[in-house]
């Protein structure tokens, strides 16, 4: 009896995990594969599918490094500091893990846009670089926020309140003590940080205005192909991002926190 | 002091500006385009599939995630660690890819002929993707952490296993799987990429909130795509408090026990 319940119990949930993660995910390796290699890696090494990639890897480069020195910095000030309306920057952290990719493209539209406050800067933010940058920061800001408070909070400050004792200066703790401690959940945040950035779609679809060869990045190059009806360059696409995935899988189980793997 | 200021500052300059720029639009209009936009029967359609789907989502994955998560714990099979990998790959794979892969599957091409492109399915389908680690991940630790002693002496004392995890189990795990829940329902509110392809994005029958306001932008009506926005943003906001309580309590009990 309870040998049964528990294979029935692994068909259920095996079996769930299959139906919705495993056969598509599969599926879409093989179609794109299913012309040959070749079909494929002609597929992703056109001009509009490179330089697509391109701008993927341009936009996190920038990103990726903003929230990380951010993620410390505000983790640094919500642990260690109490100052009014901390809150309110909790929840306000938390707010890109949740809302709509396409509230905060509009909300960058409607800023930068023709009637925005800032629409007479001296360069193009909206359908242009710097407005598909400045969305993907907004979405991927929390990951390392979120890592390292807990493990900030955890560590307490007796050593860094011992450096401070023996003389050491604000930046010489934080190199020396506090950053040390940190690192592991700096790692993961940063590798959950860019699984985000190049996985954005809904935001820099509104912001980039699609422009195939300019502002067309990886992500939206998947979906342009697949309305043009070109479903090996599309699937292709695909398996490039998933593999970029697969990537941070490895990466994630390699950083996760301990408490987490036991 | 200077940490505080330089992130409130980087906060209010990323996150703050655009969602005043967003409010200020919205309420350009005055209070009557504002209602006429949010009360927009298309509108309201999307809002109420929105949030039905949402709720249905949460309610599906706190069975299902916590079964996946159960057979993680105390359960072993044959490649059990690649699985307790693969759990994260919705996290990692972008959300236009996850929707291209479930059309390709349970759509029009499907080589095991089941169609679901285009439907209400099609809209849990996708949302049950995206949603799907967050359950497995809250109360994957807390089981790991649950004393077998309990269920032990529990058992001794002749209780069936029915009665050990009604009794035993589940209150232990109630506040991780609601916190699980309220993460994934959260994420349903506001998702795009993993809808657009499968879902074919027809008013009244399968059309999103996100979707819906994406439509508004590209039909040159920032105004209402403003509006409706404020509305999602509300509902965002009021989850996120609801997890912050949530999530106080849990470390409340974790403290206590």
């Amino acid at each position: 009896m309870t040998r049964l319940r528990r294979y029935a119990l692994r068909f259920i949930g095996l079996g769930y995990l299959g139906v919705l993660l495993a056969a598509p995910v599969g599926l879409v390796f093989q179609r794109a594969f299913q012309d040959g290699f070749g079909a494929a890696w002609d597929a992703v090494t056109t001009p509009a599918a490179k330089h697509a990639l391109v701008v993927t890897l341009i936009i996190a480069a920038i990103a990726v490094p903003a929230n990380t020195i951010f993620g410390i910095v505000c983790a640094i000030a919500i642990v260690r500091h109490r100052f009014p309306g901390k809150n309110v920057v909790n929840v306000i952290v938390d707010l890109p893990l949740a809302l709509s990719p396409i509230v905060v493209g509009l909300a960058f539209l409607l800023l930068f846009g023709t009637d925005g406050w800032l629409a007479d800067l001296p360069f193009d933010v909206v359908f242009a670089l710097p407005g598909m940058v400045l969305a993907t920061i907004f979405v991927s800001l929390p990951f390392v926020v979120r890592e390292v408070v807990p493990v900030l909070r955890e560590i307490g400050t007796e050593q860094e309140q011992a450096a401070a004792t023996l003389g050491a200066g604000g930046w010489q703790i934080f190199r020396r003590v506090t950053f040390p401690a940190i690192r592991w959940a700096v790692a993961y945040g940063v590798v959950l940080t860019t699984a985000r950035a190049l996985g954005e779609f809904g935001a820099i679809s509104v912001v980039s205005g699609r422009l195939i060869g300019k502002t067309e990045s990886l992500t939206l190059h998947v979906e342009e192909r697949y309305q043009s009806f070109d479903y090996v360059g599309a699937y292709a696409a695909s398996v490039l991002l998933a593999m970029l995935a697969i990537a941070t899988l490895v990466a994630m189980t390699v950083f996760r926190p301990k408490e987490e793997t036991r | 002091m200077l940490a505080q200021g330089l992130a409130t500052a980087y906060l209010s300059l990323i996150v703050l500006l655009p969602l005043a720029a967003l409010v200020w639009h919205a309420a350009g209009g005055g209070v009557d385009d504002f209602r006429a936009a949010v009360t927009d029967p298309q509108a309201v359609s999307a809002l109420r599939l929105t949030l039905v789907a949402s709720v249905a989502v949460a309610l599906i994955n706190a069975v299902m995630g916590t079964i996946v998560a159960w057979i993680l714990v105390r359960d072993r099979f044959p490649g059990q660690s690649i699985v307790n990998v693969l759990v994260d790959l919705p996290f990692a794979l972008p959300t236009i890819v996850a929707g291209l892969t479930l059309l390709t599957l349970y759509g029009p091409t499907s080589p095991v002929n089941v169609d679901v492109a285009f439907s209400r399915t099609a809209v849990l389908l996708a949302l049950l993707f995206v949603t799907l680690p967050f359950v497995i991940r809250t109360v994957q630790p807390v089981l790991l952490e649950l004393d077998r002693e309990m269920e032990e002496a529990a058992a001794s004392l002749g209780a069936g296993s029915f009665q050990i995890f009604r009794r035993i189990i589940l209150p232990n795990l109630f506040p991780a799987i609601l916190s699980g829940v309220a993460l994934a329902f959260a994420r349903a509110i506001g998702e795009f990429g993993a809808l657009v392809l499968i879902t074919g994005n027809l008013p009244f029958e399968t059309e999103v909130a996100s979707v819906y306001i994406f439509g508004r932008i590209e039909s040159g009506d920032p105004r209402s795509a403003a509006a409706v926005s404020v509305v999602l943003l509300l509902i965002t906001f009021l989850a996120l408090l609801l997890i912050g309580a949530l999530r106080r309590r849990v470390t409340r009990h974790d403290a206590v026990a």
